[in-house]
């Protein structure tokens, strides 16, 4: 069973779509390391109960964004590429930063009051024990 | 090109007061189809036709490769039925139906029914009659499963059960897939259920097919449009397009044909694409049911 992946009826973002990232997240946190096999697409839709085709166009997509490959007849793994968990951090940061930035173009605010907030969110996280 | 489990091209059935007019699918091997629709949209006659349970006045009917109702005998066996109106024998035990069962199909898995009675939470010795609705309907869905059968055809396996049993079905429904050259049709109006599980998605609406294709593609494809508009006036409805309703200044459209170039469209026509939806099984089945209605003149 891979109950560790799980679909949530209350988000609003499609099915496959979560597994993707659920799978990128396993991926970036370091559970799934650079070569590891992963479950064949059957397994896991059998694991997570949803249909077989949702699964397989999540593997689509990972693939083709080169998170994953996959062998035909041996399955599929996590790309050999070292530090792809690193990379996909980064990535995911991007995209919080791309939507950071994209509100603080709407309340008008400069590059430097950004900053500023920004430095201010990593203050507060240092105080946290 | 692997032989498909079932296809049916063309079917019709004529009854008094209700028509069966040109129904064609197919199901692949390894594969789930949900078949959805309303309360008589004919659901139940499909599934009998291709059962070889009724004839059909027209059009062929093809399950496991062989012909149907022609060659039904020589496929029983790799076959497991149950619909919710079946009932056991409600003065003998769930021991004595498995046992009949077993002694009937050579590919009854004993350790594998074993297992489903625990999961299921269900005492063999147990009598037809003492049973739940949900417990009944668990027995039937056990006694086919047990038989491990090439080919699951289920009418409304989930209807009036409780979430708990209808999670556990659902989950006895994905185990089987194990095997990728077993598959499953069933029949629900349960949305949810047909959303998670399906691979292929029929929706049938008074007799006839609406629409039937993977459900990625169904999901892919509709979309809802929230457009901001300047004042009343005529929206384009370009082709896929099946519903436009706008007040003061702001409308939907809703299309079952979505590509980003649809934005272009509506802009040329001096709309802002305030946000593009994406749309449940069940509002795009309530969508097509309707619009189907609507071309076929009521």
């Amino acid at each position: 069973m891979h109950s560790d992946l799980a679909i949530s009826q209350t988000d609003p973002r499609p099915m496959y779509l979560q597994i993707k990232e659920q799978i990128r997240h396993r991926i970036a946190v370091g559970d799934w390391s650079p070569g590891q096999e992963i479950p064949s697409i059957r397994t896991l839709a059998i694991g997570v109960r949803v249909s077989v085709i949702t699964i397989k166009r999540a593997y689509l997509e990972l693939e083709r964004e080169g998170v994953i490959v996959t062998r035909q007849g041996k399955g599929s793994f996590v790309t050999e590429q070292a530090g792809i968990g690193q990379d996909l951090q980064g990535e995911e940061l991007d995209s919080h930063l791309n939507a950071a930035a994209q509100i603080a173009g709407q309340l008008g605010l400069s590059s430097e009051e950004l900053g500023a907030r920004l430095r201010k969110a990593e203050r507060h996280i240092k105080r946290k024990p | 090109m692997t032989v498909p489990v079932i296809k049916l091209q063309g079917v019709s059935r004529q009854f008094k007061f209700f028509n069966l007019k040109d129904v064609s699918f197919e199901l692949a091997p390894g594969q789930i189809m949900g078949l959805v629709g309303p309360n008589g949209a004919g659901k139940s006659t499909t599934i009998r036709i291709l059962m070889g349970l009724i004839g059909a006045d027209a059009g062929e009917v093809s399950v496991l490769g062989h012909s149907m109702p022609k060659d039904q005998a020589a496929i029983k066996q790799d076959i497991g039925f149950v619909s919710d109106e079946m009932r056991l024998y409600s003065n003998a035990t769930l021991a004595w139906h498995m046992e009949f069962v077993a002694s009937v199909y050579q590919t009854w898995d004993a350790t594998y029914a074993a297992a489903l009675l625990k999961r299921f939470n269900l005492h063999k010795e147990q009598r037809i009659k003492g049973l739940s609705h949900g417990e009944h309907v668990k027995a039937l869905l056990l006694l086919a499963l047990a038989r491990r059968p090439r080919l699951l055809v289920l009418d409304e396996p989930t209807s009036g059960l409780d979430p708990v049993a209808r999670q556990e079905i659902l989950t006895e429904l994905m185990d089987v897939l194990q095997d990728d050259r077993r598959s499953i049709l069933f029949s629900s109006h349960n949305t949810l259920d047909v959303e998670r599980i399906s691979d292929q998605i029929t929706f049938l609406d008074r007799g006839h097919i609406v629409d039937s294709r993977d459900k990625e593609t169904f999901l892919e494809r509709w979309r809802r449009l929230q457009l901001d508009v300047a004042g009343p006036r005529d929206l384009p409805r370009p082709a896929g397009v099946v519903d436009i309703t706008a007040s003061g200044h702001v409308a939907t459209i809703t299309t079952s044909d979505y590509t980003p170039a649809l934005h272009a469209v509506y802009e040329q026509a001096g709309a802002t694409v305030r946000e593009v939806q994406r749309m449940s099984l069940e509002e795009i089945f309530v969508a097509s049911v309707m619009h189907s209605r609507q071309e076929q003149g009521q």
